[in-house]
């Protein structure tokens, strides 16, 4: 049995998640050559640390769940991302940066020490990142791993969702200098297509990133926002949204209004959770685990 | 050859005189405008559910009078930014019947997740 069939298997033991496929091509080759380069990461998204509401009575409990359930998996992931409102907004710059401050000491709490971060729109959208950038350093950047080119895009420092022609041109740039067969990941937070305009879940100039990045045959886009799972092929490349740690949000189009999931007490923390990729660079196969905050148990309630 | 010049000549003098008199002309009328005027206000656009009948042409007066704020209306593809001390017109015509969301893009503060609203169309 490889390590990757080992840990799926003390993975899907465990927690039981959900498993996605998202592979730009069939399987192919010598699988157990191409497992040493294998490697996983864990992506969290949308924590809004400092949201206090009925949507979720343990908000303050949440994200700790959450960084012990990544911090008792069998294996540790290569790196951690969270991918954006790490914490919810506030029009109190010093309250922002006590958010922060407080977020940051809880994600030291992580075993993993590689772990990066992107912002949302509740972090950087009133201040176009200024406080952001003092706890976690640049909003956009990019870093390589095992035959894998990850891209971090910012679509949140401008209030009204644009990545802008500047950083337009900064994609291009840094396209132009991998090779043909790149195996590329952007994290980003708003979806980078139109999935739901109407409740403004979308990126004003996401599809010139989606034609820009359309120009290389491996893509696949990690995001956050939408606080749910969900995916969507944009040509060649998949876009692959993740659960939150604070509230779910409906399924796009599916009520009036995007009004946060009730909480239901007979099922706390429903609809929250984080997910690991495996990802297969040789490949360029990756594997999709959703993962609750805490296993379920039975007749359990907050 | 010379007839037929004269038959075409003939027809577009008459034509003419129709358009001068008015007479066998049929009228294409200016689809008529509504004037809506939207506040934008943190965190509510006021109404925030506009009603129209079908086949109406809207102007919606929007203005902001604390913090930029945006109008998106997808499903009649417009949209605006709304800046403080201006006024922003959106224009649409409801060519369809339905709820039609629309919702500040441009974040806006604290309660910007709450500014949402709805053209609802119903037939003439």
């Amino acid at each position: 049995m490889s390590s990757l069939q080992r840990r799926d298997f003390l993975r899907l033991s465990a927690y039981g998640g959900a498993v996605f496929a998202s592979a730009l091509y069939p399987l192919s080759g010598d699988a157990n050559a191409a497992a040493s380069d294998d490697f996983y990461f864990v992506q969290l998204s949308d924590v809004h640390w400092g949201f206090e509401g009925p949507e979720n009575p343990d908000a303050r409990g949440t994200l700790p769940k959450a960084i012990a359930a990544v911090n008792a998996l069998p294996e540790p992931p290569d790196f951690i991302i969270f991918t954006g409102d790490l914490t919810h907004t506030t029009e109190n710059p010093v309250e922002r940066r006590k958010r922060m401050t407080e977020f940051q000491a809880m994600a030291r709490e992580l075993k993993v020490k590689n772990v990066r971060y992107i912002p949302g729109e509740h972090d950087a959208s009133l201040d176009r990142g200024k406080a952001f950038s003092e706890f976690f350093g640049e909003t956009r950047y990019t870093f390589d791993h095992k035959g894998v080119h990850f891209i971090v895009l910012d679509n949140v420092s401008d209030p009204a969702a644009r990545l802008g022609d500047e950083q337009l041109a900064w994609l291009a740039d840094d396209l132009k200098k991998q090779p043909e067969d790149a195996r590329i990941v952007v994290f980003t937070h708003r979806p980078l297509f139109d999935l739901y305009p109407q409740w403004d879940w979308a990126t004003r100039d996401g599809a010139r990133a989606v034609d820009v990045l359309s120009t290389r045959k491996n893509v696949v886009v990690f995001y956050g926002h939408i606080h749910q799972e969900h995916h969507h092929m944009t040509g060649n490349i998949a876009h692959h949204s993740a659960m939150s740690l604070m509230f779910p949000l409906p399924a796009p189009a599916s009520q009036p209004k995007r009004t946060p999931v009730a909480w239901d007490p007979a099922k706390p923390y429903k609809g929250l959770g984080f997910r690991e990729v495996e990802a297969q660079p040789k490949q360029a196969h990756y594997d999709i685990t959703e993962l609750p905050v805490q296993k379920e148990q039975k007749g359990s309630t907050t | 050859m010379k007839r037929m010049h004269l038959n075409r000549r003939t027809l577009i003098a008459a034509a003419s005189a129709s358009l001068l008199s008015g007479v066998g002309v049929v009228a294409i009328a200016k689809p008529k405008e509504r004037v809506v005027k939207v506040i934008a206000r943190k965190f509510v656009f006021v109404p925030d559910t506009i009603k129209v009948k079908k086949g109406e042409t809207i102007v919606l007066q929007i203005t902001a009078p604390e913090v930029p704020m945006g109008f998106n209306l997808p499903d009649f593809n417009t949209r605006g930014d709304i800046v403080p001390g201006k006024t922003t017109t959106v224009k649409f015509t409801a060519d369809k019947v339905g709820t039609f969301a629309f919702v500040c893009d441009i974040f806006c503060g604290d309660g910007h997740e709450n500014m949402q609203g709805a053209i609802v169309v119903t037939e003439k």
